[in-house]
Order: C-alpha cells, then structure tokens, then sequence
C-alpha cells in the first residue's frame, strides 16, 4: 500500500515542470526510484514472506521523502501533498512499529488502528477533494486572468493605434494650421491693397468734383483779377483828376477784390491738398482741424463728382455748422473721407428714392419729394458730432445690422465696393469715436417719410 | 432801368458783378438783383407782378433746383422773361438742352464779361 504512495510521488516529481525545467537530470533519478517502488511493491506481493521487510522499507523511504520535500528543493512540489498522505504514513508506521513492539497490546487495539488507517483515508479523499476544488478556481481564476490578459493587450494595441492617429491628425492639423496662417497673411495684404484701391477709387468718383470746385475759384481768381486790371485803369484816371474820394472807394474796391483772390486761391490749393491726402497710403498724424470747413469741401466734393457724372441727379444741400466746435484733432483726411463716404452714399439713397417714386408712376408724389441730404456739426460734451441725414429710401433692419460689415453693399455689383462703410467704421474707432446709425423706412407708395441717418461721434483730446 | 436776375450758389458772384456794372448801376440804367437758388429765384420773381425783372442770368449747376430746371420753371410761369445760362460746363449736352428750352444765350465761366455787357447793353437799348 505504502509503495503506492511512493510510485505516485515519484512519478509526480518526475512529470512535474519545476522537475523539467530547472533539474533534468532528476527526472531519470525520479523514474529510476519509481521502478524501484514498482519492484519492491511486486516483491512484496509476490513473495508473502517479505512484508514485513518491505513494510519497513516503505516506512523508511516515505518518512525520507516527507524529510526531503522540507529539505531538498527537488522534492518541494511535493509539499503541499505532504499534508494530505503524512496521516497515512503516520498512521501505518506506528501500527507496523506496535505490532513489532507490543504485539499483544497491538492485538488488543488492532481494530482501533484499522479505524485510524480508515480516517486516514479519508482524510486523504477529502483533502484530494478540497485541492481538487482549489485546483479548479484557481483554474477559473487564471483562465480570468488570461481574458483579462487579452483584453488588455487588446486595448493596449487600440491605444497604440489611437496615438499614431492622434500623432497622424496632430500632423494633419499642423499643417492646415500653417497653410491657414499663409492664408491669412495673404489675406491681411489683400486688404491692404483693397483699403488702397477703395481709396483710389473713390478719388476717381471725386475727380469731377474736384474739377469743379478747383474750377469755381479759379474762375474768381480770374475774373477778380480782371476786375482789378480795370480798376487800377479807372484809379490813373481818377488820381490825375485828383478826386479823392473816388479813389479811396476805388482802392477799397481793389483791396478786397485782392481779399478774394487770395480767398479763392487758397480754396483752389486747399482742395488739390486734400486730393493728394485722400489718396496717401499711409496713416496721417492727428492734427487741429476745422472740422466745418473740412465737412463743407467734401460736401461740395460729393455733390459735384454725383452731378458731373449724372446729369439727373439733383438734391438739396443742407448744412448746418455749429461756429462754436473750434479745431479738432483728427487725421484730416481720413475723417475727410469718412464724410465724404457718408455724404456720397446719402445722396445716392436720395437719388434711389427719387427713381422708385418716378417708377411709381404718380407724379404727385415725385413732385412732392424734395431729396435732401443735411450735413451738421455740433458740438457735445466732451467733443463733436457730425451728422449726416438724408430723406432717401431709409434701410430695412436686416439692412441696417449689417451695414457695417466689409464687403456688404446694397448697391448694384461693379457700383459699390462694400468697402466703403466698414473702412469709415474702423476710422472712427481708431479716432476713439463712433459711428451709429439710426434709420426708418416707409411705404413711399402712402407717401410716408423714410430717412437714414449716420452720426459720427468724436472726443476732442 | 433795366432789371436782371442773377442766379448763382457762389455768393461771391453778387460782389464780382456789383464792381463790373458799376458804372451801369450807379448811372440808373441797370438794377442787379440775385438769388443763390432757383427756388429764391422763383420766390423773387412770383414777388413782384407783373415782375421788373426782365432777363435772368442763371448758372446750371447749382445745388437742389438746377438751372434748367429753372429754365423751364421761369420760360412757362413768366414767358416774357429772357433766360440766358452761365456754366462752367460749356458741353453741347447742356447747351443743348439749354437751347431746346428756350434760353437766349449760353455763357460759359469764366464770364467773359465783354461778351455779357454786350447782351445787357442790347436788353438796355431794347428799352
């Protein structure tokens, strides 16, 4: 019984891993010992007369490979069996040892060793059962451990996947950033070169006007200065007759024909000045200016570039200065242009207006239209305000929001470059102002008002 | 005496023709009056009935009423009245048109002053 024991010891350390891997050269010593088990387990059930030799043998090597499995690291995977067979072995080993020693006694208790060797047994069955349970959950338990495993290589492998994406878009990104910055320096020089070219033409829109209003004070200066001519002829005349007072009369004449000649010629260089400012690139210095007589010569400007270039067009020029606004510091020429734009596209409301009436087809309600385009200034608390109202078609909301965006116009394609409001916008607020814009529209079949107005507000600093 | 109207948004133009027909205004041939719009024109004309004013000297381009406009205003209200333009544009276009509606003559700036005493001497002797 105890050989048996042993052959499945042997043949388990035999077969075992730790056994394998880290002592080869044990598995032969492990099967040669399980022969030897076999043998003696034959010769004690062959020859009847060994069994007590055997059975000690049996006891000597099982009590030796308990010894070796604490001892020897070649028999360590036999611990935790050792728990399980040592009842056995213990048990056997004291029944052989009384039956040697006190056989009457032995005699006298064999039926209590049978029932030990019994317990053992069970014993045995149950921790075989137990381990087997043991075995089984841990087997579950790795079996997780390996999905668990998986998984995670799986998710590592996702990860890794993710981050040369991440990496592919980071690249992706990168580049549309640059290729967007590109764009946008090309854009900013782009609008640049359309602030330019908005200014240039609305030169082009002024030049009738300024051939006009260089055109009057020359014709002053001229007609002064012939006026003069015959004057100093008429003073000869007067001085050898030597009436004294005609030629006090005479010169006061003269000097203040010299008066406007001068005023006129100034007129004529004030206007060729601002021709050249308006179509500077760049940005002016602040400077004391006056602001009524700025707004005047662009609203002359204005409605003489609109009349020379159509000769319907018509509208009423109201201004009204206020005297007691004095010198403002602003960038001359580019409020000029504010003004002028705002005058400009006043006019072209009135002018729109006129030929929605007129296709209305009621003349009483064309000849009851005055288009008019008022032109104030007047001073605020802590500066000026410039107004600029006209009685034309008035604007729509929807209009009037976005009127200040670049690129918005209402005007027919090739006509307005959609520029000019949204530059007289940025103008102001650099001066530190603002330009609003108040508006209402009407039903011009009832006849009913509409108007727009723009007011720039500006601080004098 | 010998009563124009002249029609101008250049109020410099009253001094300028003030000094040139001195001599004309002081001797009580010729009366000068002016208006800077065609509306004050209007208004100055419809003042008087039947009106003195016998020739009206009118620039064209002038702020709200023009002075075509006027040409017509004053041709079909006061028939008798001679209109005659004074433009700084001497283009057919307007003197044309300025023709078709019945002005006298067309004046171009700057006014050649000869050639307008010559005109007003011709109302005057008209007289």
């Amino acid at each position: 019984m105890d050989f048996i024991l042993l052959i499945i010891a042997f043949r388990f350390l035999q077969t075992h891993t730790q056994t394998k891997v880290l002592y080869p050269d044990w598995q032969g010593i492990f099967f040669k010992c399980l022969l030897a088990a076999c043998a003696f387990l034959t010769i004690q059930i062959v020859f009847d007369s060994t069994d007590g030799l055997m059975r000690w043998t049996a006891h000597f090597i099982n009590l030796s490979v308990i010894y070796a499995a604490y001892n020897r690291k070649e028999f360590s995977p036999l611990k935790p069996f050792v728990y399980a067979f040592s009842p056995i072995i213990l048990v056997h080993f004291l029944q052989d040892l009384t039956r040697l020693v006190a056989p009457d006694f032995f005699h006298e208790w064999e039926s209590w060793f049978g029932t030990a060797g019994l317990f053992a047994w069970i014993w045995l069955g149950a921790q075989f059962i137990i381990s087997r349970k043991q075995r089984k959950a841990l087997e579950t338990e790795r079996i997780k451990a390996a999905q668990q495993e998986i998984q995670f290589n799986l998710s590592q492998k996702r990860k890794d996947e993710l981050e040369i994406q991440v990496a592919e878009r980071t690249a992706e990104i990168t580049a549309q950033k640059e290729s967007l910055e590109k764009t946008l320096h090309e854009l900013k020089s782009t609008q640049s070169q359309l602030i330019q070219s908005e200014k240039m033409a609305s030169l082009g829109e002024l030049t009738a006007g300024i051939a006009h209003e260089i055109q009057n004070p020359l014709n002053f200066v001229t007609n002064f200065s012939e006026l003069n001519k015959e004057l100093l002829d008429e003073l000869k005349i007067e001085l050898d007759k030597g009436d004294l007072e005609e030629i006090r009369s005479i010169v006061s004449d003269i000097v203040g024909n010299e008066e406007k000649i001068i005023h006129h010629g100034k007129r004529a260089d004030a206007i060729v000045k601002g021709m050249l400012q308006h179509s500077r690139s760049s940005a002016g210095i602040k400077e004391a200016t006056d602001i009524n007589e700025l707004a005047d010569e662009y609203f002359r400007l204005s409605y003489h570039g609109l009349r020379a270039k159509d000769k319907s067009f018509n509208a009423n020029m109201e201004a009204d200065f206020d005297e007691s606004i004095g010198m403002i510091n602003v960038v001359a020429q580019e409020i000029g242009r504010v003004i002028l734009n705002l005058v400009n596209n006043a006019f072209y409301a009135v002018s729109e207006k006129k030929k929605l009436l007129e296709n209305l087809g009621n003349p009483e309600l064309v000849s009851n239209y005055k288009p008019t385009v008022w032109l104030s200034t007047k001073a605020t608390k802590n500066g000026i305000e410039i107004r600029v109202k006209d009685n034309g078609t008035g604007m729509p909301d929807s209009v009037k929001e976005k009127i200040f965006q670049p690129f918005f116009t209402t005007k027919p394609t090739g006509i307005g470059t959609g520029l000019g409001l949204s530059l007289s916008y940025e103008i102001v607020k650099v001066h530190g102002g603002e330009l609003t814009v108040t508006s209402q529209t009407g039903d011009s079949k009832k006849g009913e008002d509409s108007w727009t107005e723009f007011i720039i507000s500006i601080s004098n600093d | 005496m010998t009563k124009i109207l002249i029609v101008d948004d250049e109020r410099d133009v009253e001094l300028l023709f003030r000094q040139k027909f001195r001599k004309e205004v002081r001797s009580g041939l010729l009366e000068l009056a002016f208006a800077f719009s065609g509306d004050e024109a209007l208004k100055l004309l419809d003042s008087e009935h039947p009106p003195a004013v016998v020739y009206v000297f009118s620039d064209i381009n002038m702020p709200g009423m023009t002075g075509l406009e006027l040409l017509d205003k004053v041709k079909s209200q006061f028939p008798s009245i001679n209109v005659s333009m004074i433009s700084a544009y001497g283009d057919t276009e307007n003197f044309k048109k300025a023709m078709d509606s019945g002005a006298k003559e067309f004046f171009t700036k700057p006014i050649n002053f000869d050639a307008l005493r010559k005109e007003i001497g011709r109302i005057i002797n008209q007289k």
